[in-house]
């Protein structure tokens, strides 16, 4: 009846695991008990749940995301204090839940933190750059949303209802076939991760699709702004990658649940192709990372240094090479694996090529700040540490591209260091910045300045302290995954790393501090105009946060940075343009579709992991019949009036008239 | 002569004065940590940052990749600090730049000429493509050269014969076979100093690789597949050898030492080797492949004819019953090699 699930699935003899289910659960019913003592159930369905608007959407990513961020790094810091206690002695945890504390930490920050920031990011703000009303897709939008969010639910279930995989992030076979690893861990990584991919793969085509068809009427391709463009090629490549992740991943299901022979060691199977076709998916992963990072960044240094973005066509030209470059250079994950001399040489060579566009990139943001007026505001900050950190791992990555360096320095803690010191230097600081630049438009008021900047300093030195020290461990030979060690040399780093990591929880803790205090005084950090900044882009002439609808006529663009150009007329003659004729907006219905179907998704994952065989019967027909009433739903749209188009329009057109005179150029 | 006897000072007395001096530096753990007690006591943080700044600058007698005791392990640090020079050209001008121009052209900073319209210079343009092109250019001869150069498979050039040395990964120690003479031992490699090392891996079950941060280069052990590995030892020394692909709960525990020799020593350590322990034979592998971790190291004096072979030949079994009982040894001797 319950497959392979019983009592023993819940870890009541290990006291961490279970003191941090407890923890979470109590949490989280508390969390809805609140919600619905207070009476906000019926809001938040209606607004929130249900809805398909892009902005919505995106602000619910970004939630999942820093939540999940929480849960990530509680694992570091596991895995840090770990490793600083664990010279010669067994350190407090033992193996097997080490193995799944590190496997956890890489799966949930790639999938679960950066990828939902990242979309979350270019679901709110691509639309608005572009001019337009919503994504092409806007229910499967909200579908995609909550697929990722049911794999999040599927991943912190294995915390309290049996294990998770202990394999590491990537699970590699054999190790991760029925004969290594029989339990029920990579069986929740792996419906974990289909059902979210399959989530990230419907909002890749989402997105491509908005970015190639649905613009503002003279919003050319080169006239958009370089976050679209990143944006695009960043979607372009989930198209092209997340199917790969997801047939690797059928295959060793199917390997895993019904006995077939892909990647085992015996009758035919090869591990080998595992680890190549994980790989080229992996590897334009990173880059479906990084390329709206460097989208945000290119948008804030502009912004702040008061200038358009330096060598636009060669920054849209390096950003579509790195996009098909990405593809080219999957083998340099594993040199070590005994392939010839040649195609060493020659996947070592590619992966260089790909540090061609990229430092095209960092010396353009160098020459978009030159000249400039830079205004070091929280996500300016953010910004040039990034180019000074980039480059620092950018060096690493470029070292561990040639082959004989690699041959030291594979697995050790010097690529552990080198991928830490990109991601978080490179993606995480960009979502950071774009998070507090975009912040009061999603919201109409402003983070607070200085708590901000405590979080930045204590995120930027915490990175060097907890990082650096993992270069240093990593010439010094020490490998990465280990529970235990017994070389006396490596502690001192270890108990440094875990200091650092310590200062980045100070940083998380300050970026949760300025988020209360922000909402809090949020009355007196009002936006009124919806430009905060001074900005340059279409998402800044509406009002913050913008209606439904974002722009209660479609502009019309007629060069690159669309609203600038508008802006600087309207200074120059200190009027605003005249009131356009308001017509009403269709906009699509609000719909529990993605919800219903996430419900039946995670009830489909869970059965298929525990092998409650009836039940996935179930979830399937349920998702099935809630796609049926969806695709037979008779009203699928509604109506703005109008007059209440142009009673919403007047009031932002008011607040920015007040402003007119207001405003100093700094020429 | 055991191996833990092999690290005595006396088969050291015979090398020359650095060499000598390197050696002090391998065999002893405790200088290095009598050098970070050293730092802990009575210093101001900043000066104790600087000592080991310089310390790690010179390689010190750091235990890792950048004080490497063989050809291929100094060739992987050379390659290491060309690349890592080459680039700095770049990037300490590029981080240099980001600091002064961030600062000059800060908005409070009203000296700075504010230039709005500087938005494109064909010849910055070209600059900025240029840089990179040109150091991807250096670098990737140096990727090509080394990869081939430094190629595992790769024999190294001496004029002595290379020493066999067949390795597999089981769940989680190593074995390591001397096809030559005939012995075998796990958990512990002894190789004699300034004759190349020829290895030739595979896994008893899932992934490892074989890595010895000293020796140089590491490689990929994988089941029912050979990978080669070329390695020499030119100073005598203990060595920490170790997986570094992670391989399951037992992964830590995969540590073995590599004793590098004096040629004479190791003839001895091989006689020794012969006359004591029990034999490999293919009842003791299948009791040495169930999982184990910390196995204490052990010479066999004998090894069944061609067991490498046999374990390479069968996969390994698709659950993790014991191994069915062995089929009569191959007539392919891998001692023929």
């Amino acid at each position: 009846m319950l497959g392979k699930l019983t009592w023993a699935a819940i870890p009541f003899n290990e006291p961490i695991p279970l003191t941090v289910s407890i923890i979470m659960v109590l949490s989280i019913l508390g969390i809805v008990g609140f919600v619905w003592f207070k009476g906000w159930i019926p809001y938040l369905w209606r607004e929130w749940i249900t809805s398909v608007d892009h902005k919505r959407v995106g602000v619910m990513y970004c939630i999942l995301a820093f939540v999940m961020l929480l849960r990530g790094f509680s694992d570091a810091i596991m895995m840090r204090s770990q490793q600083a206690l664990a010279y010669n002695s067994p350190g407090y945890l033992p193996p097997d839940h080490y193995d799944q504390v590190f496997s956890a930490h890489g799966t949930i920050m790639i999938f679960f933190v950066a990828m939902p920031f990242v979309v979350g990011i270019m679901n709110f703000v691509v639309p608005q750059q572009l001019g337009v009303r919503d994504v092409a897709f806007p229910t499967l939008n909200s579908v995609s949303f909550w697929l990722t969010a049911s794999g999040v639910l599927l991943i912190n279930l294995s915390l309290f209802i049996g294990v998770f995989a202990r394999t590491g992030w990537l699970p590699y076979p054999p190790l991760s076939e029925l004969a290594y690893s029989p339990d029920v861990g990579v069986d929740y990584y792996l419906w974990s991760l289909q059902i979210a991919g399959v989530g990230t793969l419907m909002s890749g085509v989402n997105l491509v699709t908005t970015i190639l068809k649905v613009r503002a009427p003279g919003m050319s391709y080169m006239r958009m702004p370089v976050f679209c463009w990143t944006s695009l090629a960043s979607n372009l490549l989930i198209v092209a990658a997340f199917p790969i992740l997801t047939a690797t991943l059928a295959m060793l299901t199917l390997d895993r649940y019904l006995g077939f022979h892909f990647f085992t060691n015996d009758l035919g199977g090869n591990p080998m192709m595992f680890v190549n076709l994980i790989w080229a998916w992996g590897h334009p992963e990173v880059y479906i990372l990084i390329l709206p990072a460097f989208g945000i960044f290119s948008e804030v240094i502009s912004t702040f240094s008061s200038k358009p973005l330096f060598g636009y066509r060669s920054m849209v030209a390096a950003t579509m090479a790195i996009c098909i470059l990405s593809f080219l250079v999957w083998l340099h994950h594993f040199f070590t694996m005994g392939a010839g001399a040649n195609v060493n040489a020659v996947f070592g060579v590619a992966t260089m090529i790909i540090s061609v566009p990229t430092g095209v990139k960092v010396f353009n943001w160098l020459f978009t700040m030159y000249g400039g007026r830079v205004r070091y505001t929280t996500p300016m900050l953010w910004s040039v540490a990034f180019m000074t950190t980039f480059v620092i791992g950018g060096m690493t990555g470029v070292l561990m591209a040639v082959p004989p360096a690699d041959f030291v320095l594979h697995n050790s803690l010097f690529l552990v260091a080198h991928f830490h010191n990109v991601i978080i230097g490179g993606v995480l600081f960009g979502l950071f910045a774009g998070y507090t630049y975009w912040f009061p438009k999603a919201f109409g008021f402003k983070l607070d300045e200085r708590l901000g900047k405590c979080a930045f300093w204590c995120w930027l030195v915490g990175f060097y302290v907890a990082f650096m020290p993992l270069y240093v461990l990593g010439l010094m030979g020490m490998t990465r995954r280990m529970q235990h060690y017994d070389v006396p040399e490596w502690q001192p780093w270890l108990i440094v790393a875990a200091g650092g990591a310590g200062l980045i929880a100070l940083g998380i803790a300050f970026q949760i501090l300025q988020l209360v205090y922000s909402i809090r005084t949020r009355d007196r950090r009002r936006d009124v105009t919806g430009d905060p900044w001074d900005g340059r882009s279409l998402e800044w002439s509406t009002s913050s946060p913008p209606p439904a609808f974002n722009f209660a006529i479609i502009p019309d663009v007629h060069g690159e940075e669309a609203y600038w150009h508008i802006k600087e007329r309207a200074l120059d003659q200190q009027l605003m343009p005249e009131e356009p004729v308001y017509e009403a907006i269709t906009l699509p219905r609000n719909t529990p579709t993605g919800f219903i179907t996430a419900f039946f998704a995670v009830i489909c994952g869970f059965s298929l992991i525990w092998h409650i065989w009836w039940l996935v019967i179930a979830g399937l027909l349920g998702a099935f019949a809630t796609f049926v009433v969806f695709a037979w739903r008779d009203e699928a749209e509604f109506e703005i009036s109008a007059t209440e188009v142009a009673r919403i329009d007047r009031a932002r057109r008011a607040a920015r008239g007040i402003r007119l005179p207001l405003v100093e150029r700094l020429v | 002569m055991t191996g833990s006897q092999l690290g005595q000072p006396g088969d050291a007395r015979s090398q020359s004065a650095p060499a000598a001096r390197r050696l002090a530096c391998a065999r002893s753990p405790q200088r290095w940590s009598r050098t970070t007690r050293l730092l802990h006591r009575s210093m101001s943080p900043a000066r104790r940052m600087l000592v080991l700044g310089t310390l790690l600058a010179a390689g010190g007698c750091s235990p890792g990749v950048l004080d490497p005791v063989g050809p291929v392990g100094d060739q992987n640090r050379q390659i290491l600090l060309n690349s890592v020079a080459i680039m700095l050209c770049v990037v300490v001008p590029v981080i240099l730049a980001t600091a002064v121009i961030g600062w000059w052209y800060r908005s409070s900073n009203r000296k700075a000429a504010y230039r709005p319209d500087f938005v494109y210079s064909g010849k910055l343009e070209m600059l900025v493509w240029t840089i990179p092109i040109l150091v991807v250019l250096f670098l990737g001869g140096i990727a090509w050269i080394g990869a081939h150069d430094l190629d595992p498979a790769k024999p190294l050039k001496s004029n002595q014969r290379p020493l066999e040395v067949q390795v597999v990964s089981l769940d989680w120690k190593w074995l390591f076979i001397y096809p030559e003479s005939g012995v075998a031992s796990v958990n512990h490699l002894v190789i004699p100093v300034g004759r190349p090392v020829h290895f030739s891996l595979t896994s008893s079950s899932v992934m490892n690789a074989f890595f010895v941060p000293r020796l140089g280069s590491m490689i990929y052990t994988m089941n029912g597949m050979t990978t080669q590995l070329n390695l020499q030892a030119d100073h005598a020394g203990r060595y920490l050898g170790q997986s570094s692909q992670f391989s399951g709960d037992g992964f830590a525990s995969m540590r073995f030492n590599t004793d590098a020799v004096a040629p004479a020593a190791f003839d001895a350590w091989v006689a020794q080797a012969r006359q004591s322990g029990p034999v490999l034979d293919q009842a003791t592998y299948n009791t040495l492949a169930i999982p184990s971790e910390n196995v204490a190291p052990q010479a066999y004096r004998g090894v069944a004819p061609g067991l490498f072979n046999t374990i390479l030949m069968r996969s390994a079994p698709h659950t993790k019953d014991p191994l069915p009982p062995a089929p009569a040894a191959s007539p392919l001797s891998t001692e023929k090699r």
